[in-house]
């Protein structure tokens, strides 16, 4: 029997903090940007697309996942603990159908990948995971859903949000610019929200749509370019009349 | 209770670009037959066929089981699982299983992917073999033969669906319980189809 994981790694502080939970936030803010909006028909999810080296396959860096048919996640953070919740996610995925014959709702993975994280902030010899989540699906009545958790464990559903560095900065945006939308006005107001704060251009941004019942759409660079010049067209628009 | 795993009838070949599965659709508790449309052959992904003999509880526990892992992996890396690689999946399940609680199931896995269409015959004792053909329970018994001297290899569709119906018709004549209706299920690059079934009461 191993004595030597007994010990709690994040414990309170005097004034009531859990340090550990805290710095996990900061390693969240120092990740690349994630945002999500709901549409009415379809949940869009945007994350800034970090420079890749020249010799690296730039396929193979991926901050949007899918978790299931239905149902896919972002997140901001540390990759490597992403990787490992992703997985974990997964594999609850498939386990809930085999034993009840039905897909998970929105709610029940987000609220397991919170437990998660919660108990890694709870347990001896772990560290909590450092990154935040947002995830987004259908429900089997056709509801999309957003929901968002972060390193505590806390989880809540909203109507548009985003994670990782800038994150206020494009949730403001949103905040006064969030409307009930579908289609392509969701996808551009999700990219207008995330050219708030990443240079602006097709390249620097990565866009993956889901729709009830169709698996994940994720833009290629000219779907992308097409999205940023209707809204640099639409700002042009405005401006000038 | 091996009475169960022996009554199931399964046959399988392999075509030019499709594996043709079939299956007896009885499902029998101890003399009576408590339903006779029964489907035994489960679609593991879009492009394989599992058709499972056995114990009603561990033919739907190991299928579905296996079936969910193959979802996993195809999550996990978005790439299907090849037939062989799902084959070899299942074997090791069974063969694990053997010596702690076994799954009292016999089985035939057919699918098409890159490679083209192949049959794998497996048992309970997690003994696995690629086959052209293959059968499980005692229709084995009389269709092996029958398969052994009119199957050969690059059948057509309606070549094979003829072979089946002609091992269908031997199997209601001469096994001991007649009047077996099958389930009948083509896997295809294409994907799976859905042939009606045959009815033993218009064969």
């Amino acid at each position: 029997m191993s004595s030597r994981y007994d010990r709690a790694i994040t414990v309170f502080s005097p004034d009531g903090h859990l340090f550990q939970v805290e710095y996990a936030l900061e390693a969240v803010r120092k990740g690349t940007t994630a945002v999500g909006v709901r549409g009415t028909d379809l949940i869009v999810l945007g994350v800034e697309k970090k420079s890749t080296a020249k010799l690296q396959e730039e396929r193979t860096v991926r901050k949007i996942h899918v978790l299931d048919d239905h149902c896919c996640l972002a997140f901001a953070g540390l990759t490597a603990d992403a990787r490992v919740l992703i997985n974990k996610a997964r594999i609850e995925c498939q386990s809930y159908k085999l034993t009840m014959e039905d897909r998970v709702s929105i709610e029940y993975i987000t609220r397991y990948i919170a437990g998660v994280q919660q108990k890694y902030t709870q347990s001896g010899g772990v560290r909590p995971f450092g990154i935040s989540t947002l995830i987004v699906g259908f429900d089997a009545d056709g509801t999309p859903r957003l929901y968002q958790t972060d390193p505590a464990g806390t989880y809540s559903a909203w109507k548009a949000n985003a994670t990782g560095r800038n994150s206020k900065t494009v949730r403001e945006f949103l905040e006064k610019n969030y409307t009930e939308t579908s289609g392509d006005e969701t996808v551009k107001l999700a990219v207008r929200a995330l050219l708030e704060v990443v240079e602006s251009g097709g390249r620097n941004v990565e866009i993956a749509v889901l729709r009830a019942g169709q698996p994940l759409q994720i833009y290629d660079e000219k779907q992308v370019e097409a999205v940023v010049s209707a809204i640099e067209a639409e700002k042009a628009a405005t401006e000038t009349s | 209770d091996t009475l169960s795993i022996a009554m199931d009838h399964l046959l399988g070949l392999v075509g030019k670009d499709y594996v043709l599965l079939i299956a007896d659709r009885k499902v029998a508790y101890s003399v009576v037959a408590l339903k006779s449309d029964h489907d035994k052959i489960m679609h593991l992904d879009a492009s394989k066929l599992f058709a499972i003999a056995g114990e009603g509880g561990d033919a739907v526990q190991f299928s579905e089981y296996v079936q969910k892992n193959l979802h996993l992996y195809n999550l996990k890396t978005g790439l299907p699982l090849s037939t062989k690689a799902a084959a070899h999946f299942t074997r090791n399940e069974l063969a694990t299983a053997l010596r702690k609680g076994p799954f009292q199931v016999n089985a035939l896995l057919g699918g098409v992917d890159h490679s083209g269409p192949s049959l794998y015959h497996l048992d309970y004792l997690g003994t696995l073999h690629k086959v052209n053909f293959g059968a499980q329970g005692y229709g084995g018994y009389f269709c092996y033969s029958i398969l052994d001297r009119l199957w050969k290899p690059d059948m057509s569709l309606d070549e094979g669906v003829a072979l089946m119906n002609t091992c269908i018709k031997e199997i209601n004549s001469r096994f001991l319980v007649g009047g077996a209706d099958f389930t009948i299920k083509v896997v295809t690059a294409e994907g799976i189809r859905v042939l009606d079934p045959v009815l033993a009461s218009s064969a």
